[in-house]
């Protein structure tokens, strides 16, 4: 069952043509004719969840924005592709294959919440995406798309494409509003949340693009169809990246709830007919599972009860060669690094623990150490501003509670090391 | 009003105040680094977390408004681990140089560890080093590796002194106070970033290294800067005379008022303390004729009869005084009842010269640079009793209808400049009488050491016409008195003059 990648072998769904000979901007034609109310009861019904990474249900979030004849003024609809996550390659795939469905969910959302200024904050590093979509903003405003009285009826709006200055953090929708304010990307301490306080302080809806490019369908088939093809609490569908020791990376979409086997079956098995050591379910940031967890249904809640989180649907598969500290290592430096350092204990606290994990894994660990690990962890967990900066604690935890052995054969100076290092 | 339950303890405060503040006016001290009451509450140091019952997690309490029926606890085990636990991360990479740092004795990391950090340190890596010694401007110097980024001197250069000089640079545990490009800090507010900095990473150039704050005494008094009044702390340095540089003030501290100066004072009040220490006056001398020290009761007696003298002879015009606005409201009272009631005197120059008047700004600066004119104007000087224009004061010196001087705490060079030995030269009588001896001083026939405003207990009526009382710092130089104890003295002089 695919929804958002059906097209996408496509070779010019890029194009405004393509994409409309295949059915698109059928949605937002629909969805023109309907009330606002309506889309956000068709949303509600649909059990969309947010999916860049928090997977917080979509219509719920609509439903946080202040009633307009309260707050009047503009608001906004803010599309976050700032994809940062390693293991996380979806958005840049679907952008540049399919702009438009993108745009035409944007368009829908600002329709539904009363925006008239869309935005979609894209990577940085995403040059080319960025001028496939700034082409595509470009053709949908010459077709009357964008821009003043949209396909003839009396909504208006407007589209911006902001680039990010390459910061992970820009992708934290307090920090991307702030990087779009034109200030360094520090994540703001909610509340308020930034349906209440957002873009310029206006009340302004963050989705992530994959959330954003669902509207179309979920208009144009309604609520109830989208609801069906997931999970009871989670609707339709999920995209993974699917990389690390596989057969075949890639984008697989798959109904949400697919198993991880079916999922690891798609991406051609393991590399080589190896063992599976591990699986980071949704990018690096995520706790990793076990081939334990191979018929673990992978939505939302059922990663969650795990003790994992399905995040961004960044699938990183882990063979038995992988060194599991080497890991840790690279999760917690590339966190180290991209640490907006606003507050202390993950700009210390990552620092720290990566000091730790290098002279670890350079031969000169010391007994106590694991345990230091842990204490450093539980220092960081639960005390930052944002959940990026939560990650590097859960991070540790979970990888010193998973592979206790490994970390323990690199406590001592002496003690007996893998022979192999593997990178993610 | 909402309740909430502060510690088992029902506490009531104003809908929406902050946790941290209410917390606060209840007697409990929540630990903070980045939140002050003027400059906002960015919540990145997380030393306020505290336990909120049914929060998910321990909240930033300088984030959190209190709501009715909120319960709070900042003695659970959970907070007091989470409080510590920041403190450890704020540690790991601070290079621990209290020995060298200034800031040592009045440090929010050392109060913090001994209150609630004790923990054992477990930190073995090697820390991360910047630049220790950044003169950022010419009053400050900073220090990268000491700094905990609490951004309160970034936050006080935006939004109090509006100058953008330091900015937060770099990324993550990269992250680094400096200058902007191409700026200095060097604007009139710039010692107020070392004052808020809660450690030693911005820290006094002029205090650097003067003297241990354990060894200062701390005295809450005004600054005699200029007509604001500003509230001040003024720390001297007598316990070890050999230390700061064996001077005895050491520095001036803002001291807290919402009315005048906020949390708040200048660079030119800071450094004014300075003069407390320099050219000051400390004997009773007659210096024309011949010079000779003199007991308060010789001189008293001498002046005095010298002045009922020249009285007799020539009128009450004939002797002029020349005073400060930095008299302090008890002086202004003897000055009048010495000068205006006894001696009937009419020639008085009081008005600011040129050399009293500085920059003013909408924050706290004040044009006049004296602390007490107010004080003088409720007496009458300036309204009923005119201040003489500095010209015709010294058309009347020449022209010889004015016979008599008396200087109170003025340097008349910083009105006439060069003119000034050549003005006072014919006079018959000359006297002197203030903390500084200046050039006047020389040119006196009497010198009197008059106390300066650390030295004796009073007040200033400040430019809104406020009066804020003082109390002594020092104890006097030498034998200087008060200015009013001075005038008292002259008047019973006269008295027991005339009873001859």
């Amino acid at each position: 069952m695919k929804i958002i990648t059906r097209h996408f072998d496509e070779p010019k769904l890029h194009e405004l043509a393509v994409y409309r000979g295949l059915g698109g901007y059928e949605g937002l034609k629909k969805a023109l004719a309907m009330s606002p109310a309506d889309i956000a009861a068709e949303v509600k019904k649909s059990n969309l969840r947010g999916l860049g990474g928090a997977g917080f249900p979509a219509g719920m979030k609509w439903g946080t924005l202040p009633p307009q004849d309260k707050v009047p003024g503009p608001r906004y609809v803010v599309g976050n592709c700032d994809e940062s996550e390693p293991g996380c390659f979806r958005d840049r795939v679907h952008v540049q294959r399919s702009p438009h469905q993108v745009l035409e969910g944007l368009l829908i959302a600002c329709y539904a919440v009363g925006a008239k200024e869309g935005f979609i904050f894209i990577r940085g590093e995403y040059g080319r995406q960025y001028r496939v979509l700034m082409a595509a903003v470009k053709e949908a405003e010459a077709a009357g798309l964008i821009g003043e009285k949209i396909l003839g009826a009396s909504f208006s709006c407007k589209v911006m494409v902001m680039r990010g200055g390459g910061t992970y953090i820009s992708g934290l929708d307090t920090a991307l509003l702030e990087s779009m304010e034109g200030k360094k990307s520090w994540p703001r301490q909610p509340p308020p949340f930034p349906t209440n306080f957002g873009l310029m302080g206006l009340p302004t809806v963050v989705h992530n693009v994959a959330t954003l490019a669902m509207l179309p369908h979920i208009v144009a088939k309604g609520g109830e169809w989208f609801a069906k093809i997931g999970t009871p609490k989670s609707g339709g569908t999920m995209l993974f990246s699917v990389s690390g020791h596989v057969e075949k990376p890639g984008v697989y979409e798959f109904p949400m709830g697919v198993t991880l086997r079916a999922l690891l079956q798609a991406a051609g098995g393991v590399t080589k007919g190896r063992a599976l050591k591990a699986v980071i379910p949704g990018g690096t940031s995520t706790p990793p599972l076990g081939p334990e967890h191979l018929d673990l249904p992978l939505d939302f809640d059922s990663v969650r009860a795990q003790g994992s989180f399905l995040g961004a649907g960044g699938v990183i598969v882990l063979d038995e060669t992988t060194d599991m500290v080497a890991v840790c290592r690279d999760i917690i430096s590339f966190l180290t690094h991209e640490s907006c350092g606003q507050c202390t204990p993950c700009r210390e606290g990552s620092v720290w623990t990566k000091t730790i994990l290098e002279r670890m894994l350079s031969g000169r660990g010391r007994p106590e150490d694991p345990a230091l690990l842990e204490r450093a962890a539980g220092r960081i967990t639960g005390t930052t501003i944002c959940a990026l900066g939560d990650t590097v604690g859960i991070v540790l935890k979970a990888y010193l509670k998973k592979f206790p052995e490994e970390f323990k054969a690199r406590s001592s100076p002496e003690g007996e090391r893998p022979g192999m290092e593997a990178r993610v | 009003m909402a309740k909430i339950t502060l510690n088992g303890r029902p506490v009531e405060a104003a809908d929406g105040t902050l946790l941290i503040d209410v917390a606060k006016q209840a007697g409990v001290a929540i630990p903070h680094y980045c939140y002050h009451p003027a400059l906002g509450n960015p919540g990145n140091c997380r030393m306020c977390l505290v336990e909120i019952k049914g929060a998910p997690k321990l909240m930033p309490s300088c984030r959190v408004r209190v709501a009715d029926g909120m319960v709070v606890s900042t003695e659970s085990p959970a907070v007091a681990a989470a409080q510590s636990g920041e403190l450890e991360l704020h540690l790991v990479n601070h290079p621990l140089d209290c020995p060298v740092c200034d800031q040592s004795g009045e440090c929010g990391l050392q109060d913090y560890y001994m209150s609630i950090g004790r923990y054992k340190s477990s930190m073995v890596e090697d820390k991360r080093h910047f630049e220790k010694r950044k003169p950022v401007g010419p009053r400050v110097m900073l220090d990268q590796e000491r700094c905990i980024a609490c951004t309160r001197c970034v936050r006080f250069l935006a939004e109090v002194s509006k100058t953008h000089e330091l900015g937060m640079f770099g990324r993550g545990h990269q992250e680094r106070i400096d200058l902007a490009p191409g700026k200095t800090l060097d604007n009139p507010y710039s010692g107020n970033v070392v004052d808020i900095c809660p450690v030693g990473a911005l820290t006094d150039r002029d205090f650097r290294y003067q003297v241990r704050v354990w060894y200062l005494d701390r005295s809450d008094t005004v600054c005699p800067g200029c007509s604001r009044g500003c509230a001040i702390s003024l720390h001297t340095s007598t316990q070890r005379p050999w230390h700061n540089g064996a001077r005895r003030a050491a520095r001036i501290k803002p001291r807290f008022n919402p009315e005048v100066n906020g949390y708040w004072i200048c660079d030119e009040g800071r450094y004014s303390y300075k003069a407390l220490d320099r050219d000051r006056l400390g004997k009773v001398l007659k210096l024309k004729p011949s010079r000779a020290e003199l007991s308060w009761d010789a001189a008293f007696s001498e002046v005095s009869s010298r002045v009922k003298g020249l009285l007799e002879d020539h009128g009450p015009q004939s002797l002029a005084v020349v005073a400060s606005g930095a008299l302090s409201n008890e002086d202004w009272r003897s000055f009048k009842k010495l000068f205006v009631d006894s001696w009937k005197l009419v020639n008085f120059a009081f008005d600011p010269a040129p050399d009293q008047a500085g920059e003013e700004d909408a924050l706290l600066r004040r044009r006049d640079k004296v602390p007490n004119l107010k004080g003088g104007a409720a007496l009458g000087f300036g309204d009923q009793i005119k201040s003489l224009p500095w010209e015709s004061l010294a058309h009347s010196i020449e022209a010889g209808r004015i016979k008599g001087l008396y200087v109170v705490d003025r340097d008349l060079f910083g009105v006439w400049g060069a003119k000034t030995p050549g003005l006072l030269e014919g006079l018959e009588l000359v006297v002197f009488q203030g903390p500084w001896k200046g050039s006047t001083g020389d040119l006196a026939h009497y010198r009197l050491p008059a106390t300066a405003w650390a030295e004796e207990d009073g007040g200033f009526t400040n430019f809104e016409g406020r009066s804020q009382g003082y109390r002594a710092a020092l104890p006097p130089v030498g034998d200087a008195q008060p200015d009013w104890r001075i005038f008292e003295g002259l008047l019973a002089g006269l008295r027991a003059g005339r009873a001859e």
